[in-house]
């Protein structure tokens, strides 16, 4: 019975994801687009996070390796189906090699350690401007059609490019679902919950939390390979470690002991950001009212998504780490005890 | 290179070097001491910093006004985030004690922005005793300023941890916090004292590093990877460490320019890997058991 509904509920949520096009302005799919492909990002992450237990403050690198390999490769008149999975070949390799002296630590340092790792990639990316541009990274990534020798498949244009994103985000997303309940999947977790007795029984941890890192790593970097030809631009900014900090706060805000609470939490994030910058003017008139403010506020354009997303960050740490989605649970969870109690 | 170049270098990057240390020390003590990686930390020494500019530029007070003032609202700001916020979650992993000063990264640089806008601003150099003439060079006195103050912190925070009561708290609760508590010390307050000084540290940075440097509302993003790379080369928890550490990198952000040019700003985050690989106690720390 509840597979049934599961399953029903699946099929129209599909048909919503592929139908919304003909409802939306182009904005709107601008939006749909970035939260499909952070939601990526921020699921790869969690790979690593929610199911391993490990914080990675450098999970931009792998992004950024995906996007600028993808980007310099559409720029050299590769076509887009061979210069994305390039992408993520290239986010494999750095992943890999990157991975296999991450995992040599855990905990803080672990963290420390992505980091100092993340702002090198930053740092390359930043300075080796022959080809990737320097500061103003690799612009006008413009691809128009997928590539496919005999095979028109228009890719430009809103719509046309919400598909492509669409499809390979359900594939990806499904091929992390696979991982995260398979054998392998179950020795991650079992990880994070005590790794003393996982090498008691003989499992290679590093080799393990290693392989988690790079398949981490490859998503990440099809979610960068997909979102330069999006934004038109492969900048350094991808690769800073403020942007590693992206999925790791869209992870909080879902919930990291779920595997939907990461997509939750993009589509959360994205949403309110999208909210609050289109309506904090009328926040600025208010607070210019105040006389510790100068009048001056309201005509400034300040963009205060950070403090509010702050703000919403911090009670969620201390009070709430399940993140949105243990709350919806709750709810769900209160409703069907009222509806039991009301059928007594 | 002359030796007149070679001896400006080498005073730019000991007062870059100091002026790092006195950030780094306190983001290391608080690891120290608490175990926690306060990445509020880079936007405490921003604060400091706009604080700085409050006073001297907007107030038309004395840098020295500045100096005493605002290190202390900062740290009165480190206070609140502790007491309000960090204190609830010690029990917590140690991923979630991150993240929630991260949060603070996001609140602070936005508060900020709000009261002082975005646009970088400057404090005039001149209020600062000008300059002085070196090996027939004229250079700004007030980097050695910052090569003299930064020398009497370290050795004011080294005498308070080595004889002061508070001190030796301090120490007995980084070497075992449960142990230090059995015995009758009260450990959220040592905490939340730690943390205090911590954060001031981070603001007599920002105050120090105002005059020199552009001051924007991201200009502790790059201070707090600095600050993490002395800390770590140093050897987390560990002060004569990050003097050390902070003396280096100092010395190769002012020579490695002249050398190694584009790779140079790799280096750093090299050694940080390196150290964190091979030697997690620091290169200069004892192994700990």
């Amino acid at each position: 019975m509840r597979n049934r509904i599961e399953s029903i509920a699946s099929i129209i949520g599909l048909a919503i994801l592929f139908l919304l096009p003909l409802l939306f302005s182009p904005f709107n799919l601008v939006l749909l687009t970035e939260i499909l492909l952070m939601g990526l990002f921020a699921l790869s992450f969690n790979l690593l996070f929610g199911y391993t237990g490990l914080l990675s403050f450098g999970h931009a690198a792998y992004f950024a390796t995906g996007a600028y390999v993808c980007a310099y490769l559409i720029k050299i008149s590769i076509p887009f189906i061979l210069a994305v999975p390039a992408g993520v070949i290239g986010a494999l390799v750095v992943a890999a090699v990157l991975g296999y002296f991450s995992v040599r630590l855990d905990e803080i340092y672990f963290a420390m350690l992505t980091l100092a790792f993340g702002m090198m990639v930053f740092t390359i990316v930043f300075q080796w401007r022959e080809v990737t541009g320097g500061s103003d990274g690799i612009t006008a990534v413009s691809p128009t059609d997928l590539g496919i020798p005999g095979l028109v498949v228009k890719i430009d244009g809103f719509a046309n490019y919400y598909y492509l994103c669409l499809v390979v985000f359900l594939v990806a997303a499904y091929c992390l679902w696979r991982i995260v309940r398979s054998p392998f999947g179950e020795l991650l977790q079992a990880s994070r919950e005590n790794a003393d007795r996982l090498i008691f029984i003989g499992i290679d941890l590093r080799r393990l939390r290693w392989t988690a890192f790079t398949i981490a790593g490859l998503f990440a970097g099809l979610a960068g390979a997909l979102w330069a030809p999006f934004q038109r631009v492969a900048n350094p900014e991808m690769a800073h470690w403020t942007f590693s900090a992206v999925p790791v706060l869209m992870t909080i805000l879902g919930g990291a002991r779920s595997f939907a609470g990461p997509l939750i939490g993009a589509t959360v994030f994205l949403l309110l950001e999208h909210v609050i910058q289109s309506n904090q003017r009328y926040f600025w008139q208010w607070l210019a009212s105040w006389p510790i403010f100068p009048p001056s506020l309201a005509e400034r354009q300040l963009d205060l998504w950070n403090f509010f997303l702050g703000l919403l960050l911090i009670p969620l740490i201390i009070g709430f780490r399940g993140g949105l989605i243990a709350y919806i649970d709750k709810t769900i969870a209160m409703f069907n005890k009222q509806l039991k109690e009301r059928g007594k | 290179m002359s030796v007149a170049t070679f001896v400006v270098l080498f005073l730019n990057g000991l007062a870059n070097g100091m002026l790092l240390f006195s950030i780094a020390a306190g983001l290391t003590l608080i690891f120290g001491v608490m175990g926690v990686l306060n990445f509020a930390h880079g936007s405490l020494y921003m604060l400091g910093a706009y604080l700085t500019y409050w006073i001297v530029v907007q107030g038309q007070l004395n840098f020295w006004v500045a100096l005493l003032v605002a290190p202390l609202i900062v740290a009165l700001v480190g206070g609140a985030i502790e007491i309000f916020c960090l204190r609830r979650i010690y029990g917590q992993d140690v991923s979630f004690q991150l993240l929630l000063t991260f949060a603070f990264v996001l609140l602070i640089e936005d508060i900020v922005r709000l009261l002082w806008g975005s646009a970088p601003l400057t404090i005039p150099q001149t209020q600062f005793g000008g300059t002085v003439q070196l090996l027939g060079r004229t250079y700004p006195a007030y980097n050695l300023l910052i090569i003299s103050i930064a020398p009497i912190v370290a050795i004011g925070l080294w005498a308070l941890l080595k004889w002061t009561r508070w001190g030796k708290l301090m120490r007995a609760a980084a070497q075992d916090r449960i142990m230090a508590g059995a015995l009758g010390i009260n450990v959220p307050r040592l905490f939340t004292m730690v943390f205090v000084l911590g954060t001031w540290l981070g603001g007599v940075g920002g105050v120090l590093a105002a005059p020199l440097r552009t001051i924007s509302p991201a200009m502790g993003d790059n201070v707090i990877i600095e600050s993490f790379i002395v800390a770590v080369i140093g050897g987390l928890g560990n002060l004569p460490g990050s003097l050390i550490g902070a003396l280096i990198i100092g010395q190769l952000n002012s020579f490695g320019i002249s050398i190694a040019q584009r790779a140079q700003v790799a280096f750093p985050f090299i050694l940080m890997a390196i150290a964190l690989l091979f030697r997690p106690q620091g290169f200069f720390g004892k192994v700990r058991r």
